[in-house]
Parts: C-alpha cells; structure tokens; sequence
C-alpha cells in the first residue's frame, strides 16, 4: 500500500500544472491513447474468439480437447518476456512464414491478444457449462434457428460472463509491458504507455512518469469497481 | 454439422497462430543446431547468475505471499471489520494495475530523494539497484494468487465443522491446523503454484527497479531482454526455453491438483 502512497505523493508534489503538462505532453496523449486503442481493439477480438473458443471446448468434442484446455492457460504462467520472445521468433525479422510485425501496431495487438488470451475463456467456460441444454433444445423445437437460439437464450446468459472476463482482460492489456518490449519496442509508433512511463523513469524524470502512471492507476481502479460492480449486478437474484 | 466443424477450426486455428506456432518456433530456434551450444550458453557464469537471482526472489516472496494470502482469505471470509471490503478490493490490485507503476511506486518510495531512501542511505543499506528491491518487487506483483483461490474455498466450506471441533473444546491452533488448513489445502497448493509462477516470470517491476547491473542484479527475465538488445539471440532462446518449460511443468502441475470438477 505503501508505495503508490508515494507515487501519489509524488504526482501531488508537482502540483495540478505540472501533471496536466506531463499528461498532455504530445509523447504522452500518443501512448495513452495507443494504449486504450489497442487494449479495446484486443478485449473486442479476444471476446469474440474467446466466447467461440470456450463453446467449442465445452460443446463441441473432438480427440485431444483436453490438451488444448490446458494450453488455454499458458499465457498465465509463460512469463511475459518469454511471451514477447516467441512471437519476435515467429513473427519478427526471420520470420519462417514470412510475417514481418517487428516493431508494428500490429505487433501490440498480436501481443496483447497473446497475454490477455485466457479471460474470456476462463468465464465464460463455466457459465456454458451449467447452461441447461434443453433451454435451447425447447426453444428449437418451437422453430427457433440457430442464430435465435444463441441470441436470445446462450447470449444473456453467458453475457455477465464474457464482461467479467473482458473487463479484466482490458486491465491486463493497458498495464502490459513484458510482451511488448521486444516485439514492439519503443519507436515513434509503437510507444505504449508503460513503455512510456518506463522511459521516463529511465531517463530521470520521475515527476513525469509518476503523472502518466497515475492515468494508469486510475484506469485500474476503474476497472477494480467495473468488476465489482458487475459482480453485485449478476448476484442480485441470490441476495434478493 | 459444418457450423461445430467451423467454429472448432477457427478456435483452434487462433490458438494455433498466437499461442502454439509461436512457441514451437522458439523451441525450434533454441535445439535447431543440437544440444551443446544450448547447454554452453546456459552455463554462462552471468545466466546462471540471473538464474539464481529470480530463485532467491522467489524463495522470498511465495512463502511470505502463502502465509499473507492465508490469513487475508481468513479475515475476509470470517471476520467482521471496518475497511474489510476496501482489503477485498486492494488485494486484487496488483492484478489491475501495471508492473512499471508498481515498480515506479517503489522507485518513488526508495530512491534517494524517496520517503525511506535517505535513512535507508544514512545507514548503509541499498535498496534500490540491489537485491531487496527485485524481492519487494516481486512480492507486491504476486500478492493475489493465494488469497484468491483460498477466499471461494472457504466460502463454500462454511465454518459448521469448526464450530462443532470448538464446542468439543479445540484451541483455535487446533481448528485451524486439524480442520480448516486441510480443507483448504488444495486451494493453497493451487495458489502456491500460480504464485510461483508468477514470481519467475516477473519483468515490468523488476526491470525498472534492479538496475539490470549484469552479473549483479540481473533477473532470467530481464536478462532475455538484454540478450535480445545486445542481438545475443541464441542466449535469450536458451533462457526462455527453461522459463518455457517451467511454465508448462507449472501446467501439468495445475492440471494435476486442480478439482476435478470441471471440464
């Protein structure tokens, strides 16, 4: 608790002036608005194909399915510059396949999509699981095609689940900076915002970096009260 | 069904690109030209060094987070006290916020302009750049793990069987190590792991707070990323297989002590 004391103290003791110069200092609009368009463009992809990767892995069946359910969580445990590494070793300067994102936007993307990979998944996952079946097989045989069915039965009700998991996906994504040192690095248009921060500590300018981090931690807090929130919100039929 | 077909093709197919692929080619690039230039750069007096660092830290921080983690599930499923649900919601902190702001926070607090860094200074001991640091460090950015696996746990356990060993006149050290410690041993094992995991693999915070001195404060971590700058790639490779495959060991161990309920 101690240390972000201190960085508040610090953003505080270079008054209101100096941390709206240091927030709207042109390197640093550029990172942080980096930052927030990559982590939502990564929560939108990675809700959509981890909503997909979760139906298949409950729903569907097929040989080795549990292996692939294991993998889900190696973005969790493979450390982030490991993360960072493999994909510069795919994806970067000798690239087999001949896919070249060093040091892209795309790269971020590529990234973030890598490390946020198992949120989603892991909400959504058990909601699927307890889903009754004959929920969707009654509304079938009253004529409702598939796309009726997941719209209006197995959407609203794994919907809590994929927000949970997006919201804390988008935390992770706006704070990352393990993957992304290697592949993206820190040139004019791949500068994230804890690249940014990371800069400017290293260049002495802690006053600046405590600023930029407090944008950080701000954004962090809101998604702490997003997640509590919409925890309330999903329990409000057991509490009632 | 071609719908159940496509939709298995296109998560596999992502799975494929962003996480599998990625990882053979690594493997791949590290074993292409045979074992002994591996083992050699393994070896190195400095990798080894970095090794030994992120060990250290560790050691430190998983038992210290085990114990914390313990106690806080404890107050915040049993007891009553003011300030109980801002504890629920700063314990998940460092889960939200970003390694470089922690590490900056801690920068803040023990550089030498900081709130502890001139008496720290005074009498001699050296935080920051050094190894307390890198053990701070890590301590702070895996906190969580072990709390959060343990709170469900015990939610669900409910308190019926201590109050029955309490009315047959157990001391709380016995409720606690007879009855409630065995019931939520796998939640901690599970905690344990995931901290571990976490604690190895640490790069944001320690990398603005060690200094990176090679041979001296250098983590396997920040070490990859130094080797990579310096275009030492094959030594980064080597590295990060054995973090690679600490991970997946971390998985298979996962797979292994987690309930079987799901899946």
């Amino acid at each position: 608790m101690l240390p972000l004391a201190a960085l508040l103290w610090e953003a505080k003791k270079t008054g209101k002036e100096g941390f709206w110069q240091a927030i709207s200092n042109p390197d640093a609009v550029a990172a942080l608005k980096l930052t927030f368009g990559a982590a939502l463009a990564v929560v939108l992809i990675n809700s959509v194909l981890g909503t997909v990767t979760a139906w298949v892995l409950v729903r569907d069946d097929f040989r080795g399915k549990s292996l692939v359910n294991s993998v889900i969580d190696l973005p969790f445990a493979l450390p982030t510059i490991v993360a960072g590494l493999t994909l510069l070793a795919l994806y970067g300067p000798n690239s087999v396949v001949g896919v070249h994102l060093a040091f892209t936007r795309t790269a971020i993307v590529l990234a973030l999509c890598f490390v946020t990979l198992p949120f989603v998944i892991r909400t959504v996952q058990p909601v699927l699981l307890e889903l009754d079946v004959e929920m969707e097989e009654a509304a079938r045989s009253l004529g409702a095609g598939q796309l009726t069915v997941f719209r209006k039965i197995v959407l609203p009700n794994i919907l809590p689940g994929i927000l949970s998991g997006s919201v804390l996906a988008l935390a992770r994504a706006l704070g990352e900076i393990g993957s992304l040192v290697l592949i993206a690095g820190a040139t004019v248009h791949t500068t994230v915002a804890s690249i940014y921060v990371f800069q400017l500590i290293q260049d002495g300018d802690s006053a600046g970096a405590a600023a930029v981090a407090m944008v950080l931690l701000a954004a962090a807090f809101f998604v702490l009260l997003a997640v509590g929130a919409l925890r309330f919100y999903v329990t409000r039929h057991e509490r009632a | 069904m071609p719908r159940r077909l496509a939709l298995r093709g296109v998560a596999l197919l992502y799975l494929l690109v962003i996480l599998l692929a990625p990882l053979g080619m690594v493997f791949y690039r590290t074993f292409q030209h045979g074992l002994e230039p591996v083992w050699q750069t393994l070896s190195d007096p400095l990798t080894v060094h970095a090794f030994e660092i992120t060990l250290i830290a560790a050691a430190v921080a998983v038992p210290l987070n085990t114990v914390f983690g313990v106690l806080c599930a404890l107050a915040i499923v049993r007891r009553r006290f003011r300030g109980k649900g801002l504890l629920n919601a700063f314990i998940d902190l460092p889960l939200a916020v970003s390694p470089v702001v922690v590490g900056l926070a801690l920068y803040l607090l023990y550089s030498r302009t900081g709130w502890f860094g001139p008496w720290l200074g005074a009498h001699g001991i050296q935080v920051l750049f050094a190894l307390p640091a890198i053990v701070l460090a890590t301590i702070f950015v895996s906190v969580p793990f072990v709390a959060r696996e343990v709170i469900p746990t015990l939610r669900e356990l409910g308190n019926e069987q201590e109050q029955a060993a309490a009315t047959l006149g157990a001391t709380r050290w016995q409720r606690f190590w007879r009855i409630t410690l065995p019931s939520i041993r796998w939640a901690v094992i599970y905690g344990v792991i995931l901290t571990t995991a976490r604690c190895l693999g640490e790069y944001g915070a320690v990398a603005v707070v060690s200094g990176r001195i090679e041979g001296k404060t250098e983590t396997a971590t920040t070490r990859v990323d130094d080797l990579v700058q310096n275009f030492q790639t094959s030594g980064a490779y080597a590295i990060s297989v054995v973090l690679a495959a600490i991970a997946i060991g971390v998985l298979v161990l996962m797979m292994l002590t987690k309930p079987k309920e799901a899946v």
